[in-house]
Parts: C-alpha cells; sequence; structure tokens
C-alpha cells in the first residue's frame, strides 16, 4: 500500500529544506511553491481520507511500522484512526491558509522564505505527531517541533517577541523533560524490546503499581496541560499571541495546541485509565477554571490577539472537561471540538491579523464604526466570532452542546458553571465588535478603506464554510468519532469496573 | 621474588604504538624541516596519516575479534571491543582536532615561540623572522595515544603512567596560545597543578586499595574485595581517592576548579580537543574502574556518584547562567554534563555501557564543533588585522544575519549540548537516563532533567542573541567573521554528524552495543 502518512509528513519537510536550498534568483517565486507544496499536501491527504474505512474508525489506518532505533524500543510507526484523520485534517486545512493570509507580510524576500520553510517545517511536525503511534516517535516530534515553533515565534513579529519565544521554550521544555522520565520509566515497565514504545503493545498491557501509573500520568499530563494552555500553566500564550505574527499565532493555537488534548485523549487515557481516574476531579476542577477565568480574562482585554487567545483558554477548559469526564458524548464532543476550535480559532486569530496588517494595531479602542466603511469585513468577523461564542448553526455550538450534556451526568456541577462562559462569551465577542465595527470612529483613529481582499476572502471564507457544514451537517464528522471515543472510554470504564 | 619479562603482544597494541611512533617521528621532523611551511605540512600529514592508520588498524582489529578480547603483558592491559570503541572515539576526536589545530585563520591559533616571553624582545624578533614552531602536532600525537593507552589498561600503576603521558602534553598545549598569552600562560600552570594534585590523590588512592587486596590489577582487585572478610576502610578510602583522580579530569564538582580557566586560556583548538577527549578517556577509565574493579562496592560508592552528579549538573548549570565569556559558558556547560555522565553510573547497569561511549561521541562531537565556531568570530586588532576571539557573548549578537551557516551550526550544537530531540545530544541523553533508570535511581533522572531545563535557558539565550538580536552598530567593523576552510569543514562535519546521530543513531547504537561487555580475566 502507497505509504501515505510518510509521505505526508515527509512532503512538507522536503519542501522546508528546497525552499533553504533555493537560489536568490528564485527567491521571488518562493511563495507559490510553498503553497503548491501544501496544495499538493491536501490533494494527497484527501486521497488518502477518501479511502478511510468509516466503518472501522476505531482501528488505526494506514498503519506504517518500521524498525527506527530497535536498541531503545523505538519505530517509526504511523497510523490514524479517527481522531488522528480529523487532526491531519485541520493542520492539512490551515497550513496553507496560514500562507496565503501571510502573503504580503514580508516584503524581504529572503525573510519570507525562512518564515514559509519553518512553517512547512512544523506542519510535517504537526501531521507526525498526530500520526505517530509509538511513543518514542511521538514524544521526538513533540518535542523537535519546539524549534522551528521558536524561531517562528522569535524571528517574526512584535516588539516583545524574544522574550516570547523564550517563555514559549522554556514552558514547554519543562513539560517536555518531565515527559522524558515518563517516556523512559515507559521502557522499564512496558514489554520492553525492539517495539517497546509501538502504542498498539502498551496499551491495556501495562503492568503498573498504583503509584507508578500516577506519576507516570502526571509526567505525561503536565507536558499536555502546558501545551493545551490550561490554568494555571497557561501564562505563556498571552504573551506569544500577543508578539508572534498572527499567522504563527492561528498555527500554534488553532492546530499545535491541539497536541495536548490529543495527547490527554490518546495516551494519558488509554495508558493510564486508572491514574486518569484518579486524577480526573482534580483536573475538571482546574478546567473549569480555566474556562471561567480564560473567558474573565477575555473580557478585559485591550489587545485583540491576546483576548482570542484568552478565550481559546477558555475553550481548551471545556475540551479536557469533556476528555475527563469518560462520557461517550462528552469524549466525541471533546474531539470534535477540537477540531472546530482549529477553525473558528484559527479563523479568528487570522482575520484579526487583517486588521493589524491594515492599521498596525490590535488595541480595540483604536477602532470604531469600520463597518460602515469595510461591511464584508465586518459580516465575516462577525459570523466567525459568533461561531466562538457557540452560536447554533455554526460548528463549535455542536461540540460545546455534546460536552456539555454529555459530562452532565457525572459532573453536574461543573457543567452548571462552566455554562455561564457562554454568557461571557457573548459579552467578549459582541462588546469586542461593537466598539471595532459599531459607533463613532475616535478622533485618531488609524484609516482603512480597504474591505477583504479576495485574497482575504479565499482565507477566511472556506473556514466559515466548513464550520457552516459542520454546524448542520455534524454527523459528517462524528462519524469519525464515535468508534475512536467509544474505546477510548472503554478503557477507563474497565478500570473502574476492575477497582 | 622472581622477575619474570611479560611477553608482550605487540599486535595488540599496533594502534597505540603508530600513534606514539609518528609523535616521535614529529619530533624529529621539527628538529629537521627547516622552513616553517613545509614543517607544518609534513607534520600534519604525519599526524593525520598515523591517526587514520590507527583507526584502521583497529577497524581490522574490531572485525577479527572473536569472543571477548585480548589480554596483552599479562594483564596490565586489555583489548576488548570496549576499549576499542573509545580508542576509536579518541582517534575521531583527534582527527577534527588536527584539522582545528592546523587551521591559519587570524595567522594561526599558537605562539611562533613557546619559550619567549610575553611581550618580549625576542617575541618580535621570532615573529620578524617568521618563526612558527609546530610542535602542537606531536604533543597531541602523545596525548591522543596516552588517552588511547588509558581506555585499555587494566593495571593501576601502568594506568598511572597512561594518565600522565596524555596529562602532560596537555598542559604543554594549553599554554602555547598566540594571543592572551599571559592567560594562556596561567591556565596551563592552574591545570598542571591541580593536575599534579589530583594525580598524587590518585597514586595515593592505589597505594591505599593495594595495602588492602596485595594487588593492582583491575580485574583482580575484584576478586580480591569479595573475598575480603569484611570491609575495610584502607580499600574504601582508596577506592574513593581513586574515583576521584578520575573526576578530576572529566572535570565534575568539587574537582571542576581547573575547567573554566584552562577552556578559557587555552588556544580554542587545544580546547576543544581538551573539552572532548579528556572527558571520553578519562570517561572510559572510569567505567573500566568502576564496572571491573569496584563492582563488589557498588553499594558503598553509590552515595559518592550521586553526590558527584547532583554538585556537578546544578552547579554548573547555575554557573553557567551568569558567564559573560562564551569559553567559560561552555566550559561549565561542561562541568554539567560531566553530572549527567556520572548519573549513567548509577547502579552499574550494562546498558551504561552502551550509553556512554554514545554520550561521550554525542558530546564530543558538539564541543569541537562548538569552539571551532568560536575560533571563528573574532575582534579586529588595531592595525585592521584579525585580532583575538570576540569571546564576550554580546558580541554575537547578530550573528545569524552575518553568518546563517556558522550561527545556524553553533545552535545546532547548543541544541545537541541541550538534548533536544533530533540531535545526537538527546539520543544521549536518553541512553544516560535509560541506564540511571535501570539501575533504579529515578530521584537521580529527575534532578537530570530539571537541570536540562535550566540548563536550555543558558544555550537558548545565545541562541536569541545570534538570530533574535540586531548587532549593534559598528560591529561589522570591529567583529569579523573568519573562514578558513579546514575549521570550516570541521564544523560542517560534526554538524552534520550531530545530525545523523540524532536521527538515526542505530548504526552506533548497534556497534557500542557489540562493545558493551567488559572481559574480565582474573590471573591471566
Amino acid at each position: 500500500m502507497f505509504p501515505f502518512l510518510t509521505v505526508l509528513v515527509a512532503l512538507p519537510a522536503l519542501g522546508a529544506a528546497l525552499l533553504w536550498a533555493l537560489p536568490a534568483s528564485a527567491l521571488t517565486r518562493v511563495r507559490e511553491i510553498a503553497l503548491g507544496i501544501t496544495v499538493v499536501e491536501a490533494v494527497l491527504f484527501v486521497i488518502m481520507a477518501l479511502q478511510f474505512d468509516k466503518g472501522d474508525a476505531g482501528a488505526f489506518q494506514f498503519s506504517e511500522t518500521y524498525a527506527w532505533i530497535p536498541q531503545i524500543g523505538a519505530s517509526w510507526a504511523l497510523g490514524v484512526n479517527g481522531i488522528g484523520l480529523l487532526m491531519v485534517a485541520l493542520a492539512v486545512i490551515l497550513v496553507p491558509l496560514t500562507i496565503l493570509a501571510a502573503w504580503r507580510e514580508d516584503k524581504v524576500p529572503a525573510r519570507r522564505r525562512h518564515y514559509l520553510a519553518l512553517v512547512l517545517l512544523s506542519q510535517a511536525f504537526m501531521v507526525g505527531i498526530f500520526a505517530a503511534r509509538d511513543v518514542f516517535l511521538f514524544y521526538v516530534l513533540f518535542e523537535a517541533m519546539l524549534i522551528p515553533l521558536y524561531f517562528l515565534i522569535g524571528s517574526f513579529g512584535g516588539a516583545q517577541r524574544r522574550y516570547a519565544a523564550v517563555k514559549f521554550l522554556l514552558y514547554s521544555l519543562v513539560g517536555g523533560l518531565v515527559m522524558l522520565v515518563g517516556v523512559v520509566a515507559l521502557y522499564f515497565v512496558g514489554p520492553g524490546g525492539e517495539q517497546a514504545f509501538l502504542t498498539d503493545n502498551l496499551t491495556g498491557t501495562l503492568d503498573l503499581t498504583t503509584a507508578q501509573e500516577r506519576l507516570m500520568f502526571l509526567a505525561f499530563f503536565l507536558a499536555f496541560a502546558i501545551k493545551a494552555p490550561m490554568v494555571p500553566v497557561h501564562t505563556w500564550l498571552p504573551d506569544v499571541a500577543e508578539n508572534a505574527r498572527p499567522g504563527t499565532t492561528a498555527l500554534l493555537v488553532a492546530v499545535l495546541d491541539k497536541i495536548g488534548t490529543f495527547g490527554m485523549l490518546t495516551l494519558c487515557l488509554t495508558l493510564f485509565p486508572e491514574a486518569a481516574d484518579w486524577a480526573s476531579p482534580v483536573i475538571i476542577v482546574l478546567a473549569v477554571i480555566s474556562v471561567i477565568y480564560g473567558a474573565l480574562l477575555a473580557i478585559g482585554q485591550k489587545d485583540m490577539m491576546r483576548l482570542v487567545s484568552f478565550t481559546s483558554v477558555s475553550h481548551f477548559g471545556i475540551m479536557v472537561l469533556g476528555i475527563f469526564a469518560f462520557q461517550q458524548t462528552s469524549v466525541e464532543g471533546a474531539a470534535l471540538y477540537m477540531f472546530n476550535h482549529g477553525l473558528s480559532t484559527g479563523a479568528l486569530f487570522l482575520l484579526v491579523g487583517f486588521l493589524i496588517a491594515r492599521t498596525g494595531t490590535a488595541d480595540v479602542d483604536a477602532y470604531g464604526g469600520l463597518q460602515r466603511i469595510v461591511p464584508v469585513f465586518a459580516g465575516t468577523f462577525l459570523v466567525v466570532g459568533l461561531s466562538a461564542l457557540s452560536l447554533p448553526g455554526l460548528s463549535p455550538f455542536v461540540s460545546e452542546i455534546m460536552v456539555l450534556v454529555g459530562a452532565y451526568p457525572v459532573a453536574a456541577w461543573a457543567v452548571i458553571v462552566s455554562a455561564v462562559s457562554v454568557v461571557l462569551a457573548a459579552l467578549y465577542i459582541l462588546l469586542t465588535y461593537k466598539k471595532v465595527f459599531t459607533g463613532p470612529a475616535p478622533e485618531a483613529a488609524p484609516a482603512t478603506t480597504r474591505d477583504l481582499t479576495l485574497r482575504e476572502r479565499l482565507v477566511a471564507w472556506p473556514l466559515v464554510g466548513l464550520m457552516l457544514l459542520l454546524g448542520f451537517a455534524p454527523a459528517i464528522a462524528i462519524d469519525y468519532l464515535r468508534e475512536p471515543s467509544a474505546d477510548i472510554v472503554a478503557h477507563v470504564t474497565l478500570e473502574e469496573a476492575d477497582a | 621474588m622472581s622477575f619474570t619479562t611479560p611477553t608482550i603482544d605487540w599486535a595488540a597494541f599496533a594502534p597505540i604504538i603508530i600513534v606514539l611512533g609518528a609523535g616521535a617521528a614529529g619530533i624529529l621532523v621539527e628538529a629537521f624541516v627547516k622552513t616553517p611551511a613545509t614543517r607544518r605540512t609534513v607534520q600534519l600529514a604525519l599526524s593525520l596519516a598515523a591517526l587514520v592508520a590507527s583507526l584502521g588498524v583497529i577497524i581490522a582489529q574490531w572485525a577479527a575479534l572473536d569472543g571477548a578480547g585480548t589480554v596483552v603483558m599479562s594483564g596490565m592491559a586489555t583489548v576488548d571491543r570496549q576499549a576499542l570503541a573509545w580508542m576509536a572515539i579518541l582517534l575521531v576526536f583527534g582527527l577534527l582536532s588536527m584539522l582545528l589545530f592546523a587551521s591559519r585563520d587570524g595567522g594561526g591559533a599558537f605562539t611562533e615561540l613557546g619559550a619567549t616571553a610575553p611581550g618580549s624582545v625576542e617575541e618580535k624578533l621570532a615573529r620578524r623572522a617568521g618563526l612558527q614552531l609546530t610542535e602542537v602536532y606531536p604533543l597531541a600525537l602523545f596525548a591522543v595515544g596516552g588517552m588511547m593507552l588509558f581506555t585499555c589498561v587494566t593495571d593501576l600503576v601502568f594506568l598511572f603512567v597512561a594518565l600522565e603521558v596524555f596529562s602532560l602534553p596537555l598542559y604543554l598545549l594549553v599554554a602555547l596560545a598566540r594571543r592572551r598569552r599571559y592567560l594562556s600562560h596561567e591556565a596551563a600552570l592552574k591545570y598542571f597543578i591541580l593536575g599534579a594534585f589530583s594525580s598524587a590523590i590518585y597514586l595515593f588512592g592505589v597505594a591505599l586499595v593495594y595495602g588492602a587486596t596485595t594487588v593492582t590489577d583491575v580485574n583482580m582487585i575484584g576478586t580480591a574485595i569479595v573475598n575480603l572478610a569484611d570491609a575495610d576502610p584502607l580499600l574504601l578510602a582508596g577506592a574513593v581517592m581513586i574515583i576521584v583522580g578520575f573526576m578530576f579530569k572529566i572535570g565534575a564538582v568539587p574537582f571542576h576548579s581547573w575547567v573554566p580557566d584552562a577552556y578559557q586560556g587555552a588556544p580554542t583548538a587545544v580546547t576543544a580537543f581538551m573539552g572532548a577527549a579528556t572527558k571520553a578517556a578519562a570517561t572510559a577509565a572510569l567505567v573500566r574502574v568502576m564496572f571491573v574493579a569496584f563492582a563488589p562496592l557498588e553499594w558503598e560508592l553509590s552515595w559518592l556518584v550521586w553526590a558527584v552528579a547532583i554538585a556537578s549538573m546544578v552547579y554548573g548549570t547555575v554557573v553557567a547562567l551568569v558567564q559573560t565569556d562564551i569559553k567559560r559558558m561552555l566550559a561549565y556547560s561542561g562541568v554539567a554534563h560531566a553530572g549527567f555522565i556520572l548519573v549513567a553510573f548509577a547502579g552499574l547497569e550494562g546498558e551504561a555501557l552502551t550509553a556512554l561511549p554514545f554520550y561521550l561521541l554525542a558530546y564530543g562531537l558538539a564541543t569541537i564543533g562548538a569552539f571551532a565556531v568560536v575560533s571563528q568570530v573574532r575582534e579586529r586588532a588595531e592595525d585592521g588585522g584579525v585580532g583575538a576571539e570576540a569571546v564576550r557573548l554580546g558580541q554575537w549578537a547578530g550573528l545569524g544575519k552575518r553568518s546563517p551557516l556558522l550561527a545556524g551550526s553553533m545552535a545546532l550544537f547548543l541544541l545537541s549540548f541541550a538534548g533536544i530531540p533530533m540531535t545526537a545530544g538527546f539520543i544521549g541523553k536518553f541512553e544516560a537516563f535509560s541506564a540511571a533508570i535501570a539501575g533504579g535511581a529515578w530521584p537521580l533522572v529527575l534532578i537530570a532533567v530539571l537541570a536540562s531545563a535550566v540548563a536550555a535557558f543558558f544555550y537558548v539565550r545565545l541562541i536569541v542573541l545570534m538570530f533574535f538580536t540586531d548587532a549593534p552598530e559598528g560591529a561589522e567593523e570591529t567583529i569579523a567573521i573568519e573562514d578558513g576552510a579546514l575549521t570550516r569543514v570541521v564544523i560542517y562535519v560534526t554538524a552534520a554528524a550531530v545530525l545523523v546521530l540524532g536521527i538515526l543513531p542505530s548504526g552506533v547504537l548497534n556497534l557500542f552495543a557489540d562493545a558493551s561487555v567488559l572481559l574480565v580475566s582474573v590471573g591471566g
């Protein structure tokens, strides 16, 4: 069979190498080349997705397993189940749109080349992480991904970008290194041998003492909680969002941070179900705090990039709540929310980026009355904003409802408190819209007359279209998630029954 | 007591004899070839040929070795695969360092005439006459030969001879810097005095162990300890002193005080060689002593390994954070790495025998590469020529824009030091931590991991400087980027090796796994 996943990982990585190797004379075409690579990637992905057997979405498909470093039990093992497929889809959709959004960002072709090559490199890592079936491979990609991101944040963006890049790196490294202890330990408590890290060999076969399992769960969970920014380890995100380029932030929050929740779902819950069950009360409390705290802070923000990043802290809280409620519907909802949130937040960050590109400021108070001047921009912004506050008809609504309804039987209080965030979401989205797009413009308002250009429409509208499609026909995506979610829930409940 | 001359298996010693013999020949070349330019060429060719030939012999021996290995000189030395692996590593380091020694960017790294006083008339005359001594090549060959001997000797007294064979040339090499000569002399003197001190401690330890066990053969000490009726305080004190002697060479806290000064003062090419090779040789000897001679004392000695490992990791990391001199920063990072190396010794698990050669290979390659980069960033002298190295951190600001390949390679070496995946350093750390966890040293690994996270901060700080900070006004005038062909070769070769060992380490790991059995011959 054609090694789809390896090719999907290798293509953007080779593309990045190609961009760096381009002679100076070809640099004027660097955007077209990068976009072309991501389009080929998307086409390949679609061909693969069409062959995906939906009836068996719980199993890993397109599996490839090669010995990589057999001495330490590591394999190059890829494969996707329904959840993985959807996550890879998110990466494949958002990267070309980010490249299109950054079309006019750099004036110097050499800098543009660096930016695009780093974006392509991140795409290779993202696809690899979502498709990894080997814990060691997952870890290696998880950590190595920091390098392109670090340069993306630190080299391109606002005044405090160096500070933001170092903060991001140190948070991620601490999480990653603690996880490393868990990974090393996995080798010794697991079956060992040349395929010691293959998830198939680890799932359900680990025979751990309670203390071992809990410690290892915590080692993994900390890394994922930092990545999917949960209170209290979320503080790197607003700084990064404020200072990195909107395109970088869009990729980071819409796709990369999903690795955190993805890791919780596919590693924490399946490898350490008993410990996950043990930790769930505390994690649910933290999730609810994230939901409310993120939403409250979002209301107070003046900087739109910070604002959107705090809304994400809130939304990630909902996902974590859904995951650690261990109910079929809530887990399905959380997985679906991971995808929908990627579309919605990605679009929101990119739109704010378009606004900044016009005027040079992200300050809410600097704007006013824009909807008369740029009606299409305002309309698109409103729709995307409404998706972030989970308006029925747009896809995030479905997933949020699934999480809240699914989690209600086991954590009613958490659901009730979290539901308040819907009201808060209306506040932060609609207040922002009101300030920026309605009313009189302030005296020194930055002038802009340019409405959404064709290129910008090509970026924003496909995302809006997908949100509408999945808003009215969520079953298209849920079909992929039902079986994997059921498997995950079965792991945990089996352990509960044992205990 | 009768004295019998041991029969010597010359063939087994061939790799070492080739290197030491070339060193001796090099001294004759020094005396008889008059023109400096020709002499340099001859010396370089001789050194490279000797090292390559020695490497070839090692490969042949490796292939021919069936079973565990050869015992040479009635048990004075043991040539097994573990020893051959270490020798090969040392030869690779030697080869790369020779290229750095030969690099003539900025007028070369070494003084014209080591015997002249800095700033004296003689120095000026020597410079005007175009003199250039090339004794660094034979000295380095002696050092490499001594280190190779150090990895295979299995007798504590003979081990001392090997220790001095490689240490003495190193003391001299440190003193031979062309620029900042007082600093170089001071570094050499400090290194020499502390080195002599540690040699004395080592010898004292050997005497005590001999007193307790009546043998000096590493293999027989192990058996003798098992047969001892009860723990002998003499024995334990002797063992601790012997290990302390090695820890000095590795540069572990609290025996590290020579490291920053020697690294800073030595010519950068020598720092590269010293940083990579000394650590590897000393680790190799420590492996043999710990795993063979003192294995029965594992529990009694574990406190020492733990304490020194923790102290090195914590102290090295914390002090590196506040360094403003790049060579000193790398020196303290080396101290922290000494701690990581010792982590692998916790529990004395068999995994360590694969982990340690890999760790030292990864660390040494990155070290040689990093110092090679340091040697390329220069201050401009007042007369417009190329001056001393620009070692203040601030002088590296904006290097990424001026010289992306150089800065990119440096970033790669730093990431490898930090143990980021996809670099050799990560696999090395992973292996070392695995060995420690197999030995049950969880808490030690946790401390090591946290130290790694803190250490990442100062490696990253340099990356930030190189890539995200704009060069200060006038940097073009004050900072020169050298472009020495030989040095560039070393930088790119080590960078490629760090990447390959990080992504596809399995071939090398296989080799070291083959080498992970120590030949223990009792009474041989």
